[in-house]
């Protein structure tokens, strides 16, 4: 099959390209770097089925970045059969950097010009004619988000991968052109395929091309000491990049026909948008307004706060079953009302469920493994689905409009200060939604101890799969002590894991991932209404995902859980009161004492393990810590219920009161959840995208140790205001190595197995 | 007048005259059109003063002070 790869500067709509060629779902952000590993798909209108790759957005085919290698080798490695090179329209110069490269590459190259429909809107028009005779390269007009031009595209396309094309560059005119022309000549002479591109990368000295040919690294190593450029001295890069863009200037620039006055005077739309949402004073007001209404609009069970104004008993459903799903003492927000219908759906099935089976006469364990195990776990996790949902939708809209952006560049100088650049607060801020593509993400950093640092906190951004955690337990703790509020609570933890973030990466990039703070210099997109196909797609993706993981590993978990804990060591099955003498009981009394300082081990009594096992199955999914609640909790006692509880919350209220914790252990317990290791999809993930073995080591090491310092704190200081002291006094000595490290005036080694690096 | 880039004010425009910097950062500037000829507009600075936000080649970029001190402009 033949294959032909997307190629083009980050944001140029490459993945929108992508999505509409082969149908799939692939993530589109208005982010530079979405895209951050290849993806295949199929395109069925050619002549033949053809293999389209969408390789991650780059400026340049320079080897400074993980996006840029991954590129460059399937360009030189793979040998597409073409190459659709995507250029954004609205930002020819640049776009057409990336495109004089690709020209010295022996591949046959199409252009495909993008996003000419906002060219013309803004009364521009480009000669398509015109740079096709100039580049030298078949053009087509495209507008990959509203479907035009495809299918010229990929006849061009295709009919451009049935010839080879030789290669060429732009750089006739440079006073290089001699020594790449020796060069192209030495490396022709040993047989090397693209003798041209290899050639001008090492010219510019490219550490990838000085490691493959040193011979030939060494001629220009030579003649570079007779050479001097009035401009850049013996700056070979410098020479190189500037001969591009020159000879673009000269040559191509001149296809663009401005209609109207010059773009930096003018005020477009996004300028205005863009005066507002990063002015001087409101910018960081505005971005913290708009991260609490996020949260507010999904958890919040007092919407807009319009609660103390309304009379009380308001709501005239009163009495019938909808009243707990609009709020009683306020509005619930849109988050929770779904929440709330969709726990109204399930537990009408579970107790539809439950009677048709004791109508039936089904064996006793069988319903307690179908209603309490499958049921009771299930549906006490997909009720947050709406939720989750929500959040993530939220988010997406932020992304696609291109304000994230902006919020990297407001918050840059802040994130200086803990040794990040604003970049890192993509991957931070996805780590909202999932932790996994959130760890993908940091691939768009280019500094490894940044990228390093990095992923050990995304699992302290609470993830949509431990906001039912957040919000399960803060509604048990209001409903079984009477105090605070729910929403206060899970804001509360939000900030705690932030907290914890900020704190672990000012200590790690003090000690062990010290480095200069790496450069900041990122393209501004143009603001655009999010496309409302685009976020259905990402939610689309998210339910899928979703419901696939509560059938499958979730599911899966909740009936082992079940039966283990519904069966002694010898076999024999017992009933809901006997489980104290479970498997799991047993594993979960043996490792209980490690948690007793965290407030939820030994002192919990004879039913406490089932927040320890709880939690170690937190690890599978993060799911699965109210869903083994759900799963236990109808076991434990049915004495203790408490009525009008909805959900997940149900199950908390019933464990508080068969345990007898207290606030701050269940403080500590979410605290827990929230920082240690995270599931095993993510723990996956961070091994893949962690540099080395040792790093990733250190990662789990980390995770352990955090989580267990934190909720160790929080329940000690909880419950004993004056332990305060002594943490302080822990942290104040604990700060003081580290200052005494950094000062060389303390040297320890770290084990070798610990060490951060490769 | 020769000035740094991170030394110019909001609103003010000029022509990249050299790129002083060294290694990755100047390989990134280069990339991102920073080169000698280009005019830059200096759009605005963020609300804490670092990073700046330029438009160049007809996009908008956004670069720390300290990146931007290493870029010579000849203001217009």
């Amino acid at each position: 099959m033949k294959k032909f790869a997307l190629a083009g500067n980050p944001n140029s709509g490459k993945t929108t390209l992508f999505n509409y060629l082969t149908g799939s779902t692939a993530h589109v952000g208005n982010w530079p770097g979405v895209t951050v590993d290849k993806k295949e798909g199929v395109y069925k209108k050619c002549p033949e089925p053809v293999n389209i790759i969408d390789l991650p957005g780059i400026y340049s085919l320079s080897p400074y970045t993980p996006e840029e290698i991954i590129s460059r080798n399937y360009i030189l490695d793979e040998k597409p059969d073409c190459v659709i090179n995507i250029v954004d329209a609205t930002n020819l110069e640049r776009n057409l950097y990336l495109t004089t490269q690709l020209m010295e590459i022996d591949v046959p190259v199409v252009i495909a010009l993008n996003m000419i429909d906002a060219v013309e809107k803004a009364g521009d028009a480009i000669d398509a004619e015109k740079l096709e005779k100039k580049t030298g390269l078949p053009v087509v007009k495209i507008s990959a988000l509203k479907g035009t031009g495809l299918d010229e595209l990929m006849k061009r396309a295709y009919a451009a991968s049935l010839k080879p094309r030789k290669a060429f560059t732009v750089l006739e005119g440079s006073s290089l052109i001699h020594l790449i022309g020796d060069c192209r000549i030495a490396l022709e002479g040993q047989k090397v395929d693209n003798a041209l591109f290899h050639a001008v990368k090492l010219v510019e000295l490219d550490e990838l091309e000085v490691k493959a040919h040193p011979d030939a690294a060494r001629t220009v190593e030579e003649f570079k000491k007779t050479f001097k450029d009035d401009v850049f001295g013996n700056d070979f890069e410098a020479v190189v990049a500037d001969g591009r863009y020159k000879y673009i200037s000269a040559n191509y620039s001149s296809a663009l026909r401005r209609g109207s006055a010059k773009s930096k005077d003018k005020l477009t739309k996004s300028d205005r948008a863009d005066r507002v949402l990063t002015h001087k004073v409101w910018g960081i007001p505005i971005f913290l307004v708009i991260l609490f209404a996020v949260f507010h609009l999904t958890i919040s069970e007092n919407f807009l706060f319009i609660g103390a104004a309304l009379p009380e008993g308001w709501v005239s459903l009163e009495g019938t079953a909808f009243e707990g799903v609009f709020g009683a003492g306020g509005i619930n927000s849109p988050g929770v009302i779904l929440f709330n219908l969709l726990d109204l759906a399930t537990s009408s099935i579970s107790d539809a469920v439950a009677g048709a089976m004791e109508a039936g006469n089904v064996a006793q364990w069988a319903q307690g493994l179908v209603v309490d195990g499958m049921l009771g776990g299930l549906f006490a996790i997909l009720s947050f689905l709406p939720q989750i949902l929500l959040l993530f939708l939220f988010f997406s809209i932020l992304e696609d409009s291109g304000y994230m952006a902006r919020v990297a560049f407001i918050l840059d100088r802040i994130f200086r200060k803990f040794g990040l650049t604003g970049r890192a607060f993509m991957p931070m801020i996805m780590g909202f939604g999932c932790s996994v593509p959130a760890m993908i993400n940091t691939r768009t950093l280019s500094d490894e101890n940044e990228r390093i640092a990095t992923i050990r906190v995304i699992p302290f951004f609470s993830c949509g799969a431990k906001l039912p955690i957040l919000t399960a337990i803060a509604g048990g703790i209001v409903m079984q002590f009477g105090i605070g509020n729910a929403d206060l609570i899970t804001y509360g933890m939000y900030v705690l894991g932030i907290t914890v973030a900020i704190v672990t990466v000012i200590l790690m990039r003090s000690t062990t991932m010290r480095g200069e703070v790496p450069p900041f210099i990122m393209e501004l997109p143009a603001y655009h209404a999010p496309q409302f196909r685009n976020l259905m797609l990402h939610l689309w993706d998210k339910v899928k995902h979703f419901v696939k993981k509560a059938f499958t590993i979730i599911l899966a978990s909740t009936i082992v859980i079940w039966f283990i804990s519904h069966f002694s060591w010898g076999w024999q099955y017992l009933s809901d009161e006997e489980i104290n003498s479970s498997i799991l009981a047993g594993l979960g009394q043996l490792v209980q004492p490690l948690f007793t300082p965290l407030g939820f081990g030994s002192q919990l009594g004879s039913w406490g393990w089932v927040f320890v096992v709880a939690a170690i199955t937190g690890l599978i999914a993060k799911e699965n810590v109210i869903a083994t609640f759900g799963t236990l909790a109808a076991c434990i006692t049915s004495g203790f219920v408490a009525d009008e509880a909805l959900g997940g919350v149900d199950s908390v209220v019933q464990m508080i009161a068969a345990t007898g914790i207290t606030v701050p252990a269940l403080i500590a317990f979410i605290a827990f959840n929230m920082t240690t290791i995270p599931c095993f999809a993510a723990v996956a993930t961070a091994k893949a995208e962690l540099p080395g073995k040792k790093s990733f080591n250190m990662t789990l090491v980390f995770w352990i140790v955090t989580s267990y310092l934190v909720a160790a704190t929080v329940y000690t200081v909880g419950s004993w205001w004056w332990t305060v002291f002594i943490w302080l006094a822990l942290w104040a000595a604990v700060i003081t190595l580290i200052v005494l490290y950094n000062k060389g005036k303390l040297k320890f080694t770290v084990p070798a197995f610990l060490k951060g690096k490769k | 007048m020769n000035k740094k880039l991170s030394e110019m004010s909001a609103g003010q425009s000029g022509l990249v005259t050299r790129v002083t910097a060294e290694g990755r950062i100047k390989r990134r500037l280069f990339d991102m059109g920073v080169t000698p000829g280009a005019e830059v507009y200096l759009r605005k600075r963020a609300p804490l003063g670092d990073p700046i936000e330029v438009n160049i080649r007809g996009y908008e970029l956004t670069l720390r002070n300290s990146e931007a001190e290493t870029v010579i402009m000849e203001v217009l």
